[in-house]
């Protein structure tokens, strides 16, 4: 194998879990964390290494699977975005209190911006309140390094360790150094304990003891203590970084020629930040400008506040990312440094994601709009927040909310005269991730509402990771297929239908039905059922290519299918400019032939 | 010569700005230097707007910072308003566009219109591989571009060896790209 590969940030991890014998690998997928669990599959059938991954229901059973296998004296890994972490917290809790035996990492991916997040929340917070260490990789290549660190520091403290990327870890690529994978033949042993692992309040108490105790060796273990990324420079003020911004300031520094005259420490450890370097800084320095991401995780471990620059100061933004543009002019302020740039002109906004042309999504949300014109339309996370741009989605929070939030809005209007409808929409995993306690309890309260169960039949958002009612695991191999309809009967739900959105006159007659029972008797349920068309694993479910075309003389140029249908290849030169199908857009779903009030867009026939 | 070179590569999610990227990073890895790129994944991904960010040579942040790019590849004209700002004075752009774009004026615009280009060689999804070869004919291998045609080839020639159609029609579409 060539020595330096090209890799994804997240490739990179996934490459230093190999390496270091990671045994057993839990995920759910989330941006920016997503493509850790399959690349880790692409390395493990490429080294041949024995290793149990697999995609879990939600973050929370794949914290507990993988912990499980570091109490059993595995090493093993989760991996999450920061708000799945939200998710596992409770079990999170505890193994810091009870510790792990085998290496435990649970790598956390935020993502500053946000990009494709509801928050920015700093998940080494999450670290510092479990009271477990952290390390703040600053690239693709210190996160693969941070993964033996990681083993190494989880193993030699029995503690769960952190690793905290971000966006712009996971979603960058480097050449990256590739090493041999060492076989890693430890068998897994479970000494029964239950003082530890089942341990009572009492003990509890206990194990908090001799975790402040781990916590504060470990502030002083040296493998993980600050670096001085220049030892030659030297003054009375200096910069403490971590994660992204230590690369950002490093490039800064050297572009503004202060690489030889400005103390610069990168710190790879946020949390416990190191003793011996807190009285460091407060002894050689008069000031300290401190850049992290996003909360002042290490600036608020730093006793003298006087000495510090950083979020509390005002200096360094507490929302957002910290561009390298932001931190050249807070490191030019902090030296005093001119600097000479142009004003950079007000960006214009960039385009707005959609979803996908004959995105079977956006047939579901016309019918509902059709079958439900003044309902309350509660949504999820997903592909389907986008039916926001089409005013089919009024409200979404976090996983499985859209039930929650409709048994809210019922409850909310209950005693009024006049209810209005209410449609929840959710897609298949987010139903099975954290929808299924919610319809439990909206069936045993009578909520009146449907429920719109989006199932494309895998993950989309992230990239087509599987569901359990795919059928198919991590790999492709054949998994046991738990099938949503009997699930919904299950829960007690009285009315569960289900239909295909491309269907559109059907499909709206089914919505109506599922509206006017939730008027009259209770929770609705409607499964609507069209794969995912980018997921290229079910090529053979494709529907039929449906050619159309918009009859010129028939469009007046209303534009409806453009604001209410946002199909994006339904396309027009122009204000007063008749509509037209753009060919390298249309996926041939025919949907559209519903959706125009004139009639003017025709089918031409069946087949590309 | 040290190369140093910074690239913003823009357009919206599904037009292949990410495949472009990576081409160019392998390029950038076969010829030797380090390489450096962001990338746009989740959301955006869905019609919204896509940038990458690349940087090859000694560089340890992998962003670029406004006024410091060499070039933009522009895959839609918007994005040459909307990116044009991270490219150097007197660096280039080349932007898929039907009509000639003149701003902003301190850089070298080329506008290609690679949308009929595409359909006229009958493979609509190829915008982003036209454009590449666009670049490559104007920047090959000098301090504006670091690589050049051979280097592309020879990328998609060692990933595309078990799929030799696809390999036949992204070479057509490089090398529609960088005849005109």
């Amino acid at each position: 194998m060539n020595n330096r590969m090209l890799m994804l940030g997240n490739q990179a991890i996934s490459r230093g879990l190999i390496e270091n014998g990671c045994a057993l690998a839990t995920s759910y997928p989330g941006t920016p964390a997503s493509e850790i669990l399959p690349s880790l599959v692409e390395w493990q059938q490429a080294e041949n290494t024995r290793l149990h991954a697999q995609w879990a229901i939600n973050e929370k059973v794949a914290f507990e699977i993988a912990y499980t296998a570091g109490i059993a004296g595995l090493r093993s890994m989760v991996s999450m975005k920061q708000v799945g972490l939200n998710v596992a917290s409770d079990p999170l809790m505890s193994a810091a209190y009870m510790g792990t035996v085998g290496g435990f990492l649970i790598i956390c991916a935020d993502d500053p911006g946000p990009h494709s997040s509801q928050t920015e929340q700093d998940s080494r917070m999450m670290a510092m309140m479990a009271k477990i260490p952290v390390l703040d990789p600053d690239s693709p290549v210190q996160a693969k390094d941070m993964i033996a660190m990681g083993y190494a520091l989880s193993e030699a403290f029995e503690i769960p360790v952190m690793i905290r990327p971000t966006t712009r870890v996971c979603h960058a690529r480097q050449d990256v150094a590739v090493s041999p994978v060492v076989p890693d033949d430890r068998k897994p042993a479970f000494e029964k304990n239950p003082a530890r692992w089942a341990a009572t309040p009492k003990f509890r108490f206990r194990l908090h003891q001799s975790l402040e105790q781990k916590l504060s060796d470990i502030a002083r273990y040296a493998p993980t203590a600050p670096i001085r990324c220049n030892p030659d420079a030297a003054g009375t003020r200096a910069i403490v970084v971590s994660g992204v911004a230590a690369a950002h300031t490093r490039d800064v520094l050297k572009d503004l020629g202060l690489w030889d005259r400005m103390p610069l420490y990168q710190v790879l450890q946020p949390f416990p930040l190191h003793r011996e370097f807190i009285d460091h800084l407060e002894t050689a320095y008069s000031q300290i400008l401190v850049i992290e991401e996003s909360t002042g995780v290490i600036e608020m471990q730093i006793a003298d506040r006087h000495k510090v620059r950083g979020k509390a100061s005002g200096t360094v933004p507490s929302v957002g990312e910290i561009l390298p543009e932001t931190i050249e002019a807070i490191v030019a302020e902090f030296t005093g440094t001119p600097l000479s740039r142009p004003m950079l002109p007000a960006s214009p906004p960039g385009r707005r994601p959609t979803l996908c042309a004959g995105c079977p999504h956006r047939a579901s949300f016309f019918a509902i709009k059709k079958a439900a014109p003044r309902g309350i339309y509660t949504s999820d996370i997903g592909c389907y927040t986008l039916g926001l741009n089409l005013g089919a989605v009024d409200t979404f929070i976090c996983m499985g909310a859209a039930i929650s939030q409709a048994a809210g809005f019922y409850q909310a209007f209950r005693s009024e005269p006049k209810r209005p409808d209410i449609v929840a929409t959710l897609g298949d995993s987010t139903f099975f991730h954290a929808g299924i306690p919610a319809l439990i309890d909206a069936v045993v309260q009578n909520v009146r509402f449907v429920l719109v169960i989006l199932d494309n039949r895998t993950t989309a958002m992230t990239g087509n990771q599987p569901t359990p009612s795919s059928g198919r695991g991590i790999d492709g191999e054949p998994t046991i297929t738990v099938e949503i309809e009997k699930l919904v009967q299950g829960c007690g739900i009285g009315f569960c239908k289900t239909g295909d959105p491309y269907d559109v006159p059907q499909f709206i007659s089914l919505v109506k039905s599922a509206v006017a029972y939730s008027r009259e008797t209770g929770p609705a349920v409607i499964i609507s059922r069209r794969p995912c068309l980018l997921d290229r694993s079910r090529a053979e479910t494709r529907h039929p290519f449906i050619r159309v075309r918009v009859a010129q003389e028939d469009c007046d140029a209303c534009h409806y299918c453009i604001q209410h249908f946002e199909c994006p290849a339904l396309i027009t030169d122009g204000k007063d400019k008749p509509v037209r199908i753009d060919p390298a857009g249309c996926t041939g779903c025919g949907v559209c032939v519903h959706v125009c009030p004139k009639k003017a867009i025709k089918i031409l026939g069946t087949g590309q | 010569m040290t190369i140093k070179q910074q690239i913003i590569i823009s357009g919206v999610g599904g037009q292949g700005v990410l495949f472009v990227t990576r081409l160019l990073a392998e390029a950038a890895m076969m010829k030797g230097y380090p390489v450096l790129t962001s990338e746009t994944h989740g959301m955006a991904q869905r019609g919204g707007t896509v940038v990458s960010h690349l940087k090859v040579g000694d560089f340890s942040s992998p962003l670029i910072r406004p006024f410091s790019a060499d070039g933009l590849l522009a895959l839609k004209p918007e994005s040459l308003t909307q990116h044009g700002c991270f490219v150097k004075p007197g660096g280039w752009a080349i932007v898929n566009s039907s009509q000639p774009l003149q701003e902003p004026a301190d850089l070298a615009i080329t506008s290609i219109d690679a949308e009929s280009l595409a359909s006229a060689i009958g493979n609509l999804k190829s915008v982003n591989l036209i454009m590449l070869g666009a670049a490559l004919a104007r920047f090959s291998d000098s301090k504006d571009l670091f690589c050049t045609l051979d280097d592309i080839q020879a990328v998609l020639n060692a990933q595309l060896t078990g799929a030799p159609s696809k390999l036949e029609k992204f070479t057509a579409a490089i090398d529609a790209g960088y005849r005109i």
